[in-house]
């Protein structure tokens, strides 16, 4: 069987892009090879780690575990179309500065974007709810009691509750 | 990691999609959310010539309550995903025990994509949802171009990753019993958060389902019928591992499993019984 490309339209942070793919092109691949937006960072590539998390149509997803032929027609967002700039950081984003929730930054675009999908679905999350919500997210710099701080800084909460 | 080249197609309907299945046969491979599939295609473990993707059928997409002649049963559509399964009020209502297995599945990324008809279908021993399913006595709907069955869980699961699914057929809806206010309980063990079941026991209204204790998922039965003849849950856990065939891996012997599934059998039936 002859192996066809696929034309493809994602919209990638409010732009529409286009490509001519193989079907087996995984997502992270065509965010960071075919777009050039290389926030999403490829950790452990079997969907455990949570690095390469995006949303998809606003949810979190894991786009190593993706082909980009099935995001066709869909909205990802990366961390690169989070905020506006470096002086209007996403509440999310701004939230993981103030708070420290970062070391070296590898984990940290999957982590504020498991963090947006968490408080889309659940605005105002006990500390339980967030460090059950980031499940899918390792840090290997075990920075977790600030990455927990913040989302529920962002979320208006308070560790502890 | 990346998979060996393969066509795609995302066809518009379920019937394109059995066109398709009868057309390729086992040289393809049906797509929906990708999270049992695209690993081992990753590691080139599967090697399909043709993906077939429904995962974005609406048509493969519900939950809803139907009348039956022994009772109403909930229906839920093979590409509902596990994240529409755990938050359902109406499962939350009508059959809390999965809504609250699917929660434990992966992590909230891997819900937001896997599906009810692809953990089925996939049958991985660890799998959560199909000893959920066994337990609750549930039936799994199959379509073709030849007709639709129903084949009761009991009957589906033939070996490790092997159904009676055959290659023209297409895994549709999944259908349990309205269990309601029975008592129920899933003790699921694992070393780390998002890991695979070690061992799970699923528990609901007296009968029980095991995860990772054989090739396929198990019926606890010695202990069911221990249950029946008025044994105290304590004597009746401990029969737990009978007729069971545990694999050893890297995560526990079979001995270890063995000693598991008696301990979280005895804690989910002590669970159920306090809710019910």
């Amino acid at each position: 069987m002859t192996i066809d490309t696929v034309k493809i339209t994602i919209g990638v942070n409010g732009e529409s892009t286009s490509a001519d793919v193989e079907p087996r092109l995984l997502l992270a691949h065509y965010l960071r090879d075919v777009v050039g937006l290389k926030a999403t960072n490829i950790g452990c590539d079997t969907t455990s780690c949570g690095a390469c998390t995006v949303l998809v149509d606003g949810e979190a997803v894991k786009s190593c575990t993706v082909l980009a032929v099935q995001a066709d027609q869909q909205s990802v967002t990366t961390m690169e179309g989070l905020s506006p700039d470096a002086e209007h950081l996403h509440p999310v984003a701004a939230a993981f500065r103030a708070e420290h929730g970062l070391q070296c930054g590898f984990c940290t675009p999957g982590m504020v974007l498991a963090a947006v999908s968490l408080l889309t679905e659940n605005p105002a999350p006990t500390e339980r709810e967030v460090r059950e919500g980031l499940e899918g997210n390792l840090c290997r710099c075990t920075g977790y009691h600030n990455i927990v701080r913040a989302v529920l800084a962002a979320a208006g909460r308070e560790a502890g509750m | 990691m990346i998979p060996v080249g393969f066509a795609y197609v995302r066809p518009d309907s379920v019937d394109e999609v059995l066109a398709l299945l009868v057309e390729h046969g086992e040289d393809a491979t049906v797509l929906a959310g990708g999270h049992s599939l695209l690993p081992v295609m990753k590691l080139r473990l599967a090697v399909p010539e043709l993906v077939v993707d429904i995962g974005r059928l609406p048509e493969l997409s519900y939950i809803r309550v139907e009348g039956s002649a022994d009772g109403g049963e909930v229906a839920i559509g093979a590409g509902t995903r596990h994240r529409l399964v755990e938050s359902s009020d109406v499962l939350g209502t009508e059959v809390p025990l999965l809504a609250a297995v699917a929660r434990t599945v992966g992590d909230p990324q891997v819900r937001h994509r896997g599906t009810m008809g692809g953990s089925l279908a996939h049958a991985d021993p660890a799998a959560d949802l199909p000893a959920a399913v066994l337990a609750l006595g549930g039936t799994v709907v199959l379509r073709s171009l030849r007709g639709e069955r129903r084949v009761p869980i009991t009957g589906f699961y033939t070996g490790v990753f092997s159904t009676v699914r055959e290659p023209d057929e297409l895994v549709v809806e999944v259908r349990v019993p309205i269990t309601g206010s029975a008592g129920w309980a899933y003790e699921k063990f694992t070393r780390r958060a998002n890991d695979w079941a070690i061992v799970a026991v699923a528990v609901v209204d007296g009968r029980i389902g095991l995860v990772n204790m054989g090739p396929t998922p198990l019926r606890a039965s010695t202990t069911e019928a221990a249950l029946a003849d008025g044994a105290s849950i304590a004597a009746a856990a401990a029969l737990a591992d009978e007729a069971t065939d545990p694999a050893a891996d890297v995560t526990a012997t079979k001995e270890y499993r063995r000693h598991l599934v008696r301990v979280l059998t005895r804690r989910a039936l002590t669970t159920a019984a306090a809710g019910s």
